[in-house]
């Protein structure tokens, strides 16, 4: 099993050299999309069945590459098979969806070579069963992905992006770095090795905070968030779908995999931190997703809130685990991984129907969009329900994992921390809040640009998308449906997870009465998203017969009502900006600092009225930016150095030279 | 046999919430009517409204979607199968367990998605006040009622509605600081999604600081028939569920006789009549607010549910 996964890592990582050859034939981009497809098929069904079916032990497997003494080690857990689920899955949505998409793409050499290495690079991050082989794949993921990012370099945006994008990969890198070595210094790199020791509890607390920095800022924790609302729009959206649907859940693995598996049993104080994180970056990502007017940075904020709900969980799951509870931490981590799942769906789907929306129009910008369920009626319909899924509504995927989450916050008063006691309600606030708003944000995105009348030509003038993207969607949207309705099977499918990560796992649900799933028992709480569905289209197709038969099915279409104002010009539609103005004026003038200035031009000027919102990302101006400034003041010091005469800089090495004696003397 | 019964006892509560919903809503009508000294229309009127509605044409916009026609049909459903749920008269619902309280908050939003949707669909300003408007009262509105929900089901130890309604009518309960903070968080809620005085205003329909009218602007014929009936089922729903929660006594159990249940469906329609008469009493003592004093009125609701479950957690006798 692991023999497959590893050659279709090679087939994936031969297919990248293969990419520059490709991208100057005219067919290139399909020869080689269609063969990402094909390995991440075969990777996929090799997961799910490592997944559903896991061989014991683990099948593993050294091979003598990377350090000469240490070789590769590859593993394949279940929460390998998982994640490489998670991925792969991904994989084949985007590498369909690409087969039309790609199509599009103006220099297809800065594409197509690194995207089967970005594949692989995930792949390998999952399989890795050492320090060395997971660091080198991780930092290969941030590359391949960060050439992509800069693929199209003539914007300054991105190339901005970009630049942000990788000073972030490299402070994440170094701090997992930090996190391995500390490890490493009792046991070496093998991550059998590391689990078989005892490190001391300072260590471990220390390994878990550099563990959250590392894998954090690739998920997109707040404060650390701040180059992925750059970074994932500015990739081609295939692309971005993989990096904000699949690249964000590779680092949740990391973080498992360390947190969860590599050291030893957790501390209750460890979960107060990720709760303290997660919480805050579930609301504040969907906030500032709400006063976003570009469409895929509304995306891309809106992963940092999913985040905040998938670390919620995991927060969750570890102070459960930390307090013995783990029937509850079994709850808990499923919600989470489940979410993981569910997020890698409609995120993907959702950043597809960008993509389409962006070829159709060349706009990303909502307030030139408006009106295209009429013109792109197919994609309309998916991103339908991408967007109903993503808003937790039953009965889609979304709400399924957030209930969950739910459930688990509803048993923590047993537990037994004073501090979680006063954490968690607040934390369950913060997730009701953030679901509030998440819809809120998803009317506005959908209302917006596929609702309404057109709000520019290239709007009113847009074409459906091509076949493959539109199956890529469409069986996207069918997965979010099933796994809203049958949330049982994969919840079963989670229980080896959630064995081996918190040592337990939740009730069997397959087989319950009418596919229910009932996380604890059945007095306490239970939900059917299969019976909700049935009996809201039953109503609903009820409802609609009978009055079509007994009242009347008479309809003509007539001038908008509008109470009597004649039609005028599609600008007086509410925009993006005015949509999120209540919202932003009940809770921007705190978190972002908005403030509203009206400028009226003085009586008999014929200049217009404006009115201009200003919005600040405080953490952007509170946190980075001094630390931008501190280092440009640095440099510009130091930058002196390099203008000395020969005579200076012999003096320099000579003093330096003393320096260091008398430090090694003393 | 029990299943039969079952079924029926189900069949009978749907039916029974979407023939009653009118009838509240006519009585809170009236009660308001005879408050201010009119006469008011007769109790059956808002039926009669329904039964007008549903014979005529539809007018639709010319860029209407085809989402437009089918989300009056969604809504209803939501409402239906949400206001379904919520035990009435009994607590012996076949199918109550498809949906605890937080599934039912949820599928009132998946409704309220598709209105605020549907209010922009036309491309009008209207529509886009409403929709907006509408987000911003919900965004404060559904954690408080989420954090309501949590706080309930703390105390009883479970999110099904039965189980609570049972829990709350047995004498373990007792008198509780939290569940009077949950008490008033329902009731600001309640207000709130169902566009009462002060938050919005049912009866007018051209007023600038209008929310639900501005969404459903556009809509006509018996796609206006349903979104009123989605919106006076939503009203019987959020009355059942106070009542079963916060006064459950006299609901039928699950195994009741026939007798039981009868006398179950009795005490319920007395305690719709007291707090519809209570609605509108205070409908008619109270003024409507401006828009941007809503969000303060709801965030006093979602602190109070917050230190509800707050108290929970720190006590478990508050």
């Amino acid at each position: 099993m692991i023999a497959v996964a590893l050659w279709s890592v090679a087939a994936l990582l031969a297919l990248a050299p293969a990419g520059i050859v490709l991208s100057t034939r005219p067919r290139g981009s399909i020869i080689l999309y269609g063969g990402c497809l094909i390995v991440t098929s075969t990777l996929c069904v090799t997961a799910l069945s490592g997944l559903l079916y896991p061989p014991q032990p683990a099948p593993s497997a050294i091979l003598p590459i990377g350090l000469p003494w240490l070789g590769a080690h590859f593993r394949l857990d279940a929460l390998s098979a998982f994640f490489l689920v998670v991925v792969n899955l991904g994989g084949v949505a985007a590498s369909l969806f690409a087969l039309g998409y790609g199509r599009h793409e103006d220099s297809p050499g800065r594409v197509l070579p690194f995207y089967p290495a970005y594949l692989a690079a995930m792949n390998v991050v999952v399989l890795a069963n050492d320090a060395f082989s997971f660091l080198v794949a991780w930092e290969f993921m941030s590359l391949t992905s960060w050439a992509m990012v800069v693929s199209h370099h003539r914007d300054p945006e991105n190339v901005r992006a970009g630049y942000v994008y990788i000073l972030m990969a490299g402070f994440g890198t170094l701090a997992l770095l930090l996190a391995f070595g500390l490890l490493a210094s009792e046991a070496g790199y093998d991550f059998d090795a590391i689990r078989a020791s005892h490190p001391s509890a300072a260590l471990t607390g220390t390994v878990v905070i550099l563990v959250l920095l590392g894998a954090g800022s690739k998920a997109g924790l707040v404060p650390l968030h701040a180059w992925l609302p750059l970074a994932h729009p500015a990739a081609p959206s295939h692309v971005s779908a993989l990096m904000s649907g699949v690249m964000t859940k590779v680092a949740v693995y990391g973080f498992v995999r360390i947190v969860f598996d590599l050291v030893p049993e957790p501390v209750w104080w460890w979960s107060m931190v990720v709760l303290l994180v997660g919480g805050p970056t579930a609301t504040l990502g969907v906030l500032y997703a709400l006063m976003q007017r570009d469409i895929k940075r509304v995306l891309a904020y809106s992963t940092i809130e999913n985040i905040g709900i998938i670390f919620t969980g995991l927060g969750l799951a570890l102070a459960f685990k930390a307090e013995g509870l783990d029937w509850v931490a079994a709850l808990a981590f499923t919600a989470a991984m489940l979410h993981v799942f569910n997020h890698a769906l409609f995120k993907s789907l959702l950043f597809f129907g960008a993509g389409a929306v962006l070829g159709a129009t060349g706009e990303r910008d909502m307030e030139k969009l408006g009106g295209l369920i009429h013109r792109m009626p197919k994609t309309a319909f998916a991103m339908l329900v991408g967007c109903v899924a993503i808003s937790a509504l039953p009965p889609f995927n979304g709400f399924v994992s957030e209930w969950l989450t739910f459930q688990a916050i509803l048993l923590s008063p047993q537990l037994p921390s004073w501090g979680l006691k006063l954490v968690i309600p607040a934390v369950g606030g913060l997730l009701a809040l953030a679901a509030a708003f998440a819809a809120a944000c998803f009317v506005k995105l959908y209302g917006i640009s596929f609702l309404g009348r057109p709000r520019s030509d290239v709007a009113a003038s847009a074409h459906e998308t091509d076949g493959f993207s539109l199956t890529a969607m469409f069986a996207l949207a069918a997965f979010c449906l099933i796994s809203g309705i049958l949330p049982g099977l994969f919840i079963d499918a989670l229980a080896p997870v959630s064995k081996d990560m918190v040592g337990n796992i939740m009730p069997h649900q397959v087989g319950l009465q009418w596919l229910t799933i009932v996380p604890i028992a059945e007095s306490r709480s239970s939900y059917n998203g299969l019976l909700v569905f049935l009996f809201a289209a039953l109503c609903g197709t009820a409802a609609a017969t009978a009055i079509h038969r007994l009242a009347s099915d008479r309809l003509r279409r007539a001038p908008a009502w509008d109470c009597g104002y004649p039609e005028a010009d599609p600008a007086i539609q509410y925009s993006a900006s005015s949509f999120s103005q209540p919202i932003r004026r009940v809770f921007g003038s705190v978190i972002f600092g908005a403030r509203e200035i009206g400028e009226m031009p003085p009586p008999s000027s014929a200049l217009p009225a404006r009115l201009k919102v200003e919005l600040h990302d405080l953490i952007w101006e509170g946190l980075y930016a001094p630390i931008a400034k501190a280092i440009g003041f640095a440099t510009d010091r130091i930058n002196i150095l390099q203008f000395f005469s020969i005579r200076r800089y012999l003096t320099l090495v000579f003093v330096a030279l003393v320096v260091l004696l008398l430090v090694v003397a003393l | 046999m029990n299943e039969l019964r079952d079924i029926l006892s189900q069949g009978a509560q749907m039916s029974l919430v979407l023939g009653l919903a009118p009838l509240l809503t006519g009585f809170v009508r009236k009660v308001k009517a005879r408050l201010l000294r009119r006469r008011g229309p007769p109790l059956l009127q808002p039926y009669r409204d329904l039964i007008r509605l549903m014979r005529k044409d539809v007018v639709l916009a010319d860029n209407a979607s085809w989402l437009f026609r089918v989300i009056p049909y969604l809504i209803f459903a939501g409402t239906w199968v949400a206001a379904s749920l919520v035990p009435t008269f009994g607590n012996g619902l076949l199918f109550s367990w498809t949906a605890d309280l937080i599934a039912i908050t949820a599928l009132l939003g998946s409704a309220r998605f598709f209105q605020a949707l549907a209010g922009m669909d036309v491309g009008t300003a209207f529509g886009g006040i409403g929709s907006s408007r509408e987000v911003m009262i919900a965004s404060l509105a559904e954690p408080a009622m989420l954090i309501t929900a949590f706080s309930v089901a703390m105390i009883a130890g479970s999110t099904q509605l039965p189980t609570v309604a049972e829990f709350m009518g047995s004498d373990a309960v007792g008198l509780r600081v939290s569940l009077g903070m949950a008490f008033v968080a329902l009731t600001i809620v309640a207000l709130a999604e169902n566009a009462r005085i002060p938050i919005d205003n049912p009866a007018t329909h051209l007023e600038l600081t209008m929310v639900h009218e501005a969404m459903v602007l556009e809509y006509s014929g018996r796609h206006l028939a349903l979104i009123d009936l989605s919106s006076q089922l939503k009203l019987l729903l959020y009355v059942s569920l106070i009542a079963c929660v916060f006064l459950p006594w006299g609901t039928a159990t699950a195994d009741a006789s026939v007798a039981r249940l009868a006398l179950g469906a009795l005490v319920y329609l007395g305690k719709l009549t007291v707090l519809g008469f209570l609605l509108a009493v205070f409908e008619t003592a109270i003024a409507k607010m401006r828009v941007f004093r809503i969000p303060e009125f709801l965030g006093a609701a979602l602190m109070l549910a917050l230190l509800a479950t707050l108290l929970r957690f720190v006590s478990g006798s508050l």
